[in-house]
């Protein structure tokens, strides 16, 4: 292309007015983003978002404190404390997730015996504090009895895989 | 020896080797549950099976003994097949709950199920399941693990000398069991822990706690008694969760006593954590600065003489050397080690050490043990007694024993009579025991501190040391004249001279007011109301026990596991332990203390480094550069004390000729001996299940 044509271009604005063009074009066409806080894209069940800690149906912990998670954990966010309960049995008196060094490959979910330490489906869980992202054993078994119909759900689909 | 081929390579082993052990020479894994180097051979888990050559089927290599030219296999196809099949059969009626259960990690069965094999079973019926039982506070049991290779039984038979375990029934329903539902009475019942190849006798008061690959491991030294077992001190995250033996064939090959082991929690309770300054007769917390200050004004014009030092058990020597330094500085010669005042023939170092040395007991071959108790006094140590027994047959190795001990010693002991009188009859060879130690080639006679700490124990010493040069107890290269410590820090303190110097007091006259102020570095074991009501006392120490009730002043020291120390056992071994956690809030490590109140005083002690104070130590006395080893005796120790002759003169006060009183027994109870035991409710709850019945207050 000669130096005549680039000047005649540039003073011309095609460029622009092709990219304009292009711009009108897709204002008819239909829409591929999401109206995020209204509309929610489809989720694998093996996404692994939030952590919880599943209970049985009988309202036990499920969470037997063998701490293979807490040994198999990268980044080692997982600290746990055991002591044996009252009855005898292996429970934790202390699970905690620290989330910001929590890098979600889900070993801790695989390395689980029980299905307890489950990554769930949600993702939305962000704080204006870092401190509330140091998720107790609270907080975790409350996120496992808010989301186990779905966390059920999930297991059994992935399943047939594992 | 005999030439056998492993794989292959030619070994030479001795005759009468198992197979297992050829193999093992020869560098070859063999896995094995029921074989164990210390026990007797079983042969019962079938995990060994190799291959010989010529032989129409797998031998079990551990009960299988070498012979010429014998050639085995141990890594064919029959011999992997073997082996899976083997373990195919043992995990049959083993639960799979390695995740609640605490031998998960450090899993014998777990580890050679990885290794050997094959990962899936044909087993599918119901699995069988074990009630478990109760072996008391120390040893927690899930019997479904259980395999059945009977260590545990051998372990409590042969070498803790306490048969209570046995196994009942046969095949599928057989099972460990005490009999009658009782505690385990042994004070060696931890290492069962240790020797149950899976998950069916697991520790109990640390049960669930943590997980073997989250501990950081330390060597360390045991101080409870002052066998110094070598231990390893497992802590996590700053805090001692357990601790376990290391093998060391010539201390405690590779067994640790209860009160070692399970005395941890104690470490975590009634620490002195801060300084404390008695104020108006209250104690009031303080920073270092205030209470160097108050303790600097309290000696300021205060004679040395009128100042005085007792060293606790558990100290370790480093802190006592500086101790000595700093009371030699103030010019003090009232130092002292034996608060319990025994008396010991300071004239040379053999005259308080165990001078056969624990190995040497599996030479001895007659034994006479006076005022001592050995299984409570030093439990690792009576194992070897009893393995000494048991290795020479019956009737080779007869024991005596001069005082009524408090429990069967694990060995059949002839009670010669309950006091030092019969030592007359031993030496004018009208008992005929004299004639059994006589014939005897080498005999040996331990002498503890029930005789050590009485009013005529020089007497009985004298009568002792001569009864040995008359048995041939002390010979040509060999010394059978034993003393046995009870105490950790004892020998070490001898060794540093730390002991009342010319004019100086002992530790009942200077608890008897003779000094103003009194330092006591962790000396806990005498009752405080002893200490005259004007003594102005300094506890530096790590527990709040008795003595820091009483204290003026409170330094915080640190406890044995928190900071490195040497210690000498009682047969004289320098031994060194490394720090596994720090200490509590303000406490410090006890030689940085008296480093660090030397200034404040303007008597700085010559030393700034760890390395610089164990110099120092090596020039009071130079059997501190010989670490590990039994040091060797050095003639002359260097400051007041040990070479002295004066010695004798302000040790306790003693009687001319033996008293007929009879020997007590040294300690009441074995689980409370100290400050850190008695600080831990795993060896309370011991005491109430094992110590003396104490008497019940009528309803």
């Amino acid at each position: 292309m000669g130096a005549l044509t680039r000047t005649f271009r540039s003073f011309l604005l095609t460029e622009l007015v092709g990219g304009m063009a292009s711009t009108f074009k897709m204002m008819f066409q239909p829409k591929v983003t999401l109206n995020y806080p209204y509309e929610k894209g489809p989720l694998s069940p093996r996404f692994r978002g939030e952590h919880a800690l599943r209970r049985y149906p009988n309202g036990e912990e499920r969470c037997i404190a063998c701490k293979l998670c807490e040994a198999t954990c990268p980044a080692e966010a997982i600290t746990i404390e055991a002591e044996e309960r009252d009855d005898g049995s292996r429970r934790t008196t202390r699970y905690d997730i620290d989330m910001t060094k929590c890098i979600y490959c889900g070993l801790c979910e695989e390395a689980c015996p029980v299905d307890a330490i489950v990554e769930g489906p949600n993702y939305e869980f962000a704080t204006e504090t870092r401190e509330e992202l140091l998720y107790d054993k609270d907080k975790l078994l409350e996120n496992g009895d808010r989301w186990e119909a779905l966390l059920a759900r999930r297991l059994e689909y992935d399943a047939p895989y594992r | 020896m005999v030439r056998v081929i492993v794989d292959g390579t030619p070994v030479d082993v001795p005759a009468g080797f198992s197979a297992l052990q050829a193999c093992e020479a020869a560098g070859k894994e063999i896995p094995r549950f029921c074989y164990h180097e210390r026990l007797s051979v079983a042969g019962n888990c079938r995990m060994c099976l190799v291959q010989v050559v010529r032989a129409p089927k797998p031998v079990a290599s551990c009960g299988f003994p070498v012979s010429e030219g014998m050639e085995i296999l141990t890594d064919t196809e029959m011999v992997r097949r073997a082996r899976r099949a083997v373990m195919e059969f043992l995990l049959i009626n083993h639960p799979l709950d390695c995740p609640i259960c605490d031998q998960g990690g450090e899993c014998d069965l777990q580890d050679q199920a990885y290794g050997y094999g094959t990962g899936v079973s044909r087993y599918h019926e119901p699995k069988r399941a074990v009630t478990d039982k109760d072996l008391g506070p120390l040893v927690k049991t899930v019997m479904t693990r259980c395999i059945q290779c009977t260590r545990c039984v051998r372990f409590t038979t042969e070498v803790a000398g306490t048969p209570e375990l046995g196994m009942v029934s046969r095949g599928e329903n057989a099972e460990i069991t005490t009999y009658v539902e009782k505690a385990l009475t042994s004070e060696l019942s931890g290492n069962l822990i240790d020797i149950c190849p899976v998950g069916a006798l697991t520790a109990k008061p640390s049960a669930f706690h943590a997980r073997s690959w989250e501990y950081k491991k330390t060597d360390s030294i045991d101080v409870m008694d002052a066998v110094g077992t070598n231990i390893q001190i497992q802590a996590r995250g700053g805090e001692v969760m357990r601790i376990v033996p290391r093998v060391n064939d010539e201390v405690n090959e590779e067994w640790l006593s209860d009160k070692g082991r399970f005395s941890v929690d104690g470490l975590k309770r009634r620490r002195l954590d801060r300084p404390w300054v008695r104020v108006h007769g209250k104690l009031m917390q303080a920073s270092w600065q205030e209470a160097f200050v108050s303790l600097a004004r309290r000696l300021d014009g205060v004679s040395g003489y009128q100042i005085g030092a007792i060293a606790g058990d558990l100290c370790d020597a480093e802190s006592l050397c500086a101790l000595k330094d700093l009371m030699t500085s103030l010019g003090s010669p009232n130092l002292d080690c034996r608060q319990d005042n025994a008396w010991y023939d300071l004239s040379a170092r053999e005259g308080y050490l165990f001078n056969s040395g624990i190995l040497g007991i599996e030479e001895a071959d007659a034994l006479l043990l006076v005022g001592t108790h050995p299984r409570h006094e030093a439990p690792v140590l009576n194992a070897r007694i009893r393995k000494r027994f048991l290795d020479s047959g019956r009737g080779r190795f007869p024991i005596a024993m001069i005082g009524h001990p408090l429990t069967d010693p694990t060995y059949p002991a002839e009670l010669l009579g309950d006091g030092p009188e019969v030592l007359e009859k031993l030496l004018d060879g009208s008992h005929p025991f004299a004639e059994t130690l006589q014939t005897a080639k080498r005999p040996m006679i331990i002498i503890g501190h029930g005789a050590l700490t009485r009013p005529d124990a020089s007497a009985i010493y004298d009568a002792c040391k001569k009864l040995a040069i008359q048995t041939g107890a002390i010979a040509e290269g060999w010394n059978g004249l034993n003393v046995l410590h009870t105490a950790a820090s004892r020998v070490g303190a001898l060794d540093l001279g730390f002991l009342p110097g010319t004019r100086g007091r002992n530790a009942s006259g200077m608890l008897r007011g003779d000094v103003d102020v009194l330092w006591l570095l962790g000396a806990d074991e005498f009752p405080v109301d002893k200490i005259e009501a004007d003594t102005f006392v300094v506890y530096q120490g790590h527990h709040g026990d008795a003595a820091a009730a009483r204290a003026d002043i409170i330094l915080p020291g640190a406890a044995y596991t928190e900071k490195p120390g040497t210690y000498v056992n009682t047969e004289g071994r320098v031994q060194r332990s490394f720090r596994a956690v720090f200490p509590p809030g303000e406490a410090r490590e006890d030689w940085r203390i008296l480093r660090a109140f030397s200034e404040v005083i303007g008597k700085t002690l010559p030393y700034d480094t760890l390395d610089a104070l164990r110099d120092r130590m090596a020039e009071v006395n130079p059997i501190f550069r010989q670490i590990g080893a039994v040091a060797q005796p050095i003639t002359q120790i260097e400051g007041q004390g040990v070479s002295a002759p004066s010695v004798p003169a302000v040790s306790a006060a003693q009687e001319e000729g033996l008293a007929a009183s009879a020997f007590r027994p040294v300690m009441q109870d074995y689980y409370q001996t100290n400050p850190i035991s008695r600080a831990s409710p795993t060896m309370a709850d011991c005491s109430r299940v094992y110590g003396p019945v104490r008497a019940v207050a009528a309803e």
